[in-house]
């Protein structure tokens, strides 16, 4: 891969120092990449022949299906709750969004298995309506519990970047729209959406590469996507060049994506002319009631009844004796290392987002575009991959917990990229210029002028981050420190040998701690006018 | 305004610990980051000592070992404390999933930090003991369980037994009409009432156990015959064990133990319970979770003194009373509601065979159970 760098960079020393860190993060995310052909090539013919076969291709089928499903599935949960908790007078909007928000704490097996406990054929849901002569529900399982479980679930991956585009939206236009008599729907759709279309694009196409990657939710629905075959390959055979074969169709359907996505952006800048000024809002009016049993249906189904069904396991099991123990130790390493990361991963997507939008050109397009090859893999791939490189190329970082955070950053960095890319469209370069010209530094004009615009984006793509790392398990299992206990790991460990008391009791504490980056990101956002 | 500019300040502060922190993982100091990890250094060379240690060696072992269990803390915990409190050895435990470890322990090949691999069931330790992983164990610690629940030459011994049954929900089911045998469940009066795991790993043991025992064809049969029977697929144990209590199917194949932590969790009134195949028909197979010496070790006798400890009467109660499974070695009672060990007279195979886990997938695969 020729890389060349774009000549008007050439004497600009601060944009060759960001192109280097950029291309240092974009090397970084390439190891996987890099492990799977080495795992591919050990027998060539035999890896093109799994990967043409028709399990294979049926499964991919399967795969791509989902995840265009669960996008737009997402999209619509998501854009029209955005809207309500920035721009509207809904009651307790800001509760509302951090609600909204947390569905994405709980891991999504956790979130699977509590749909089946609830709407399963004899669940908890058919036990209320035996009255009414229900025997039995129709089936969840298969595709559409797949999709219901990941829609619900990964949906707050549109919200927060489509929020916080809302949030640092300039209203000079939608004034523009309205002095015109445009009404509230037109102003939405003519002015709002098309500005909202890079941080949605952004989103979906998140919710798209984690269903390429979601193992949990496709088990217990029993969806045969590609990323169970590549389970059932490691699990059932630990034939790891069967497994790496499979894992590359999955990085090829993410590339196709992310390059489909990025004919979708357009050339189209949305910054604001003037100092960005604080939106409108729109009084509801009668509208606030179907407002409230909007956002309170899907904060009912995504985040008040996998809770409810927790603390239901904690209860049952107390009564029957069993106890809980104190995770405090889980509870520390898990807001620690979550916390650790997004920070270290919202820096690494500054420089990319940055040469992305700015900088626009072949090579910053290869860099970006390469930051989202880890993404759409099962967490257990990346997880061997490191283990690989680092067991045999940094041994004194395996098992560290730099190596772990690394890990993260190699998982989640198109979390933080997109949002923060997104960010950098809505600053107009003129305020970095006008810094400029008054004579201060490159360095100092990002730091006071572009930073501070950045901050709801970065914030968002911080919390983002938080939230996914929080529950990650393959790669926390395989490359923490020894005896480095996290809630996550509790969780699976305690469910997979049936101890449901203390396993709910910690998965609860986890969507707890989740919920505090959320409230205080909420707390801080500048008051709506 | 300034508010904001304060916040701003923040934020630089913190993005600036961060890439001080990034550049000192790349960096490579290990100082403080390393914590009590402790990297081992120079790994390679320990592979070389074959012979096995002796005895009196095992009986003064000191030091530290690191553990890759596949055998959850919950399970294994307490006892490896009491390990640690009698014997002085420093215990440093790994936990993950049995697979996802014999896979982490291939990919770090003689590097591994690892002396000793705990493993849930036969087909990943044959597995391993295949790719030569493992340093045989002596006769002595070998002895101290019956013949059928170790690797022939000595590449691993077994902890404790499980025995696959058939889970039934209580009240759809008299166990005194339920068919002493798993092929009699193809006949199709079982049609759409059965519930089973293809995707999960003791199911696939137990598959490649009947491959062993009754050969490729009638596997193949029973396979097609149950699918055709409209078996409902589950992901795991607990999953079919819930949904056989739920109703949603009326039996379920699933391993003995998941039962009774079902019962500590929801009380006696749990709708489902355990049929134990008693005459040795496969599906009452007897698999084991076991342990091994890795090649990579550096304190042989210690990982070895582990092993023994895990075979001795209190460990053996211990996965008798604490983890609801059949001790191995042959002197301790099983104190809970299931037949004793011996009564079960279960199928006697060669465990090793059940390391031919692929044999087992091609043939899912091609029946159309796995996709």
């Amino acid at each position: 891969m020729t890389v060349r760098v774009p000549r008007y960079a050439a004497f600009d020393a601060p944009a060759i120092a960001i192109g280097l860190v950029a291309l240092a993060v974009a090397a970084a995310m390439l190891l996987p990449a890099i492990y799977l052909l080495l795992r591919v090539s050990q027998d060539f013919g035999a890896s093109i022949d799994v990967m043409t076969g028709s399990r294979a291709i049926s499964a991919l089928g399967n795969t791509v299906m989902l995840a265009g499903a669960a996008s737009l599935g997402a999209l619509g949960i998501a854009v029209p709750a955005a809207w309500l908790t920035t721009r509207t007078d809904l009651p307790f909007a800001r509760l509302w969004f951090v609600l909204l928000s947390l569905p994405l704490a709980i891991p999504s097996y956790v979130a699977a298995m509590t749909l089946v406990i609830f709407l399963g054929p004899r669940g908890v849901l058919q036990g209320w309506l035996e009255p009414l002569g229900v025997d039995r529900l129709p089936d969840i399982y298969g595709f559409w519990g797949a999709w219901l479980a990941l829609t619900l679930f990964t949906f707050p991956y549109v919200l927060l970047p489509v929020r916080a585009a809302l949030m640092s939206m300039d209203r000079s236009l939608e004034e523009a729209a309205r002095s015109l008599g445009k009404s509230n729907l037109v102003t939405f759709v003519r002015v709002i959406l098309p500005q909202l279309r890079p941080a949605a694009v952004a989103g979906a196409l998140l919710v798209a590469l984690y269903v390429l990657s979601d193992f949990g939710a496709v088990s217990i629905m029993n969806f045969p996507s590609l990323s169970q075959q590549i389970y059932v390959q490691y699990r059932g055979t630990l034939d790891r060049d069967a497994a790496a074969s499979l894992a590359m169709l999955l990085v090829m359907v993410a590339l196709v994506i992310v390059v489909a996505e990025g004919f979708t952006r357009g050339r189209a800048r949305y910054h604001a002319v003037a100092a960005a000024r604080r939106p409108v809002r729109i009084r509801l009016g009668r509208w606030k009631w179907a407002g409230l049993v909007y956002v309170s249906t899907i904060v009912g189904l995504a985040l008040v009844l996998p809770i409810g069904i927790l603390g239901w396991q904690v209860s049952q099991g107390l009564s029957q004796g069993e106890s809980v123990q104190a995770i405090r130790s889980a509870s520390i390493n898990s807001a620690y290392v979550a916390g650790f990361a997004a920070v270290v991963t919202v820096a690494a997507a500054l420089p990319v987002s940055y040469l992305a939008v700015r900088r626009p050109g072949a090579f910053s397009a290869i860099i970006e575009r390469v930051s989202y090859s880890g993404y759409a893999l099962p967490g257990i791939v990346i997880a061997l991959a490191l283990v690989f490189f680092g067991a045999n190329y940094a041994p004194v970082l395996y098992q560290t917990l730099p190596l772990l955070v690394f890990a993260y950053m190699v998982l989640f960095l198109p979390q933080a990229l997109g949002t923060t890319r997104a960010g950098f469209l809505q600053i107009n370069p003129r305020t970095e210029e006008a810094g400029r010209s008054l004579g201060r530094s490159p360095v100092y004009v990002f730091f006071r002028v572009t930073l501070p615009q950045l901050l709801p984006g970065m914030s968002a793509a911080g919390a983002l981050v938080f939230l996914t790392v929080i529950k990650e398990l393959p790669a926390t299992l395989l490359l923490s420190p020894i005896g480095f206990d996290t809630l996550a790991v509790q969780v699976w460990s305690l469910s997979s040998e049936a101890y449901f008391t203390r396993a709910a009791f910690a998965a609860s504490v986890l969507v707890l701690i989740s919920a505090v980056p959320m409230v205080i990101m909420a707390i801080r956002e500048r008051t709506p006018a | 305004m300034k508010h904001q500019a304060r916040l701003s300040g923040i934020f630089i502060l913190a993005i600036l610990g961060a890439l001080a922190l990034v550049a000192v993982a790349c960096g490579g100091d290990n100082g403080d980051a390393n914590g009590d990890n402790g990297q081992p250094e120079a790994p390679t060379e320990a592979a070389n000592q074959t012979p096995a240690a002796e005895p009196e060696d095992r009986g003064s072992a000191s030091g530290s070992i690191t553990v890759y269990s596949g055998r959850a803390e919950a399970l294994i915990g307490p006892i490896i404390e009491q390990f640690e409190q009698e014997t002085g050895i420093d215990v440093r435990v790994r936990y993950g999933g049995t697979p996802e470890l014999a896979a982490t322990l291939l990919e770090e090949g003689s590097n591994s930090p690892a002396d000793l691999y705990i493993g849930q069931d036969a087909g990943s330790l044959g597995l391993l003991a295949a790719e030569g992983l493992f340093l045989p164990l002596p006769e002595d610690i070998l002895g101290l369980v019956p013949a059928q629940y170790r690797a022939d030459d000595g590449d691993w011994v077994g902890l404790s037994g499980r025995a696959r049954v058939v889970v039934y929900n209580t009240d759809a089911i008299d166990p005194d009409t339920l068919p002493d045998s798993i092929f009699d469940y193809t006949d199709p009066q079982w049609s759409g009432r059965i519930g089973w795991a293809p995707t999960n790993a003791s199911f696939q043991s137990f598959v490649t156990g009947m491959r062993v025992v009754h050969g490729e064809d009638a596997t193949r049969e029973w396979l097609e015959d149950i699918a055709a029977n409209g078996a409902r697929e589950y992901p795991n144990n607990t999953s079919i064990v819930e949904a056989v209590a739920a109703g949603e199917v009326e039996v379920g194949f699933a391993n003995h133990y998941y039962l009774f932590r079902f019962l500590a969790e929801r009380g006696e009134g749990f709708g489902a319970r355990n049929f134990y195949f008693d005459n040795g028909d496969i599906g009452g197979l007897m698999n084991v979770a076991g342990a091994g010496v890795l090649t990579t070790t550096r304190n042989e006798p210690a990982a070895q003194r582990f092993i023994e400890y895990m075979l001795q009467q209190d460990a053996q109660d211990y996965f008798a009373q604490e983890t609801f499974e059949f001790p191995l070695a042959p002197n301790v009672n099983v104190s809970f509601d299931v037949p004793p060990l011996a009564e079960l007279e279960p199928v006697r195979i060669d465990l090793t065979d059940l390391g031919d886990l692929r044999g087992t997938i091609e043939l899912l695969q091609s029946t159309g159970v796995l996709p």
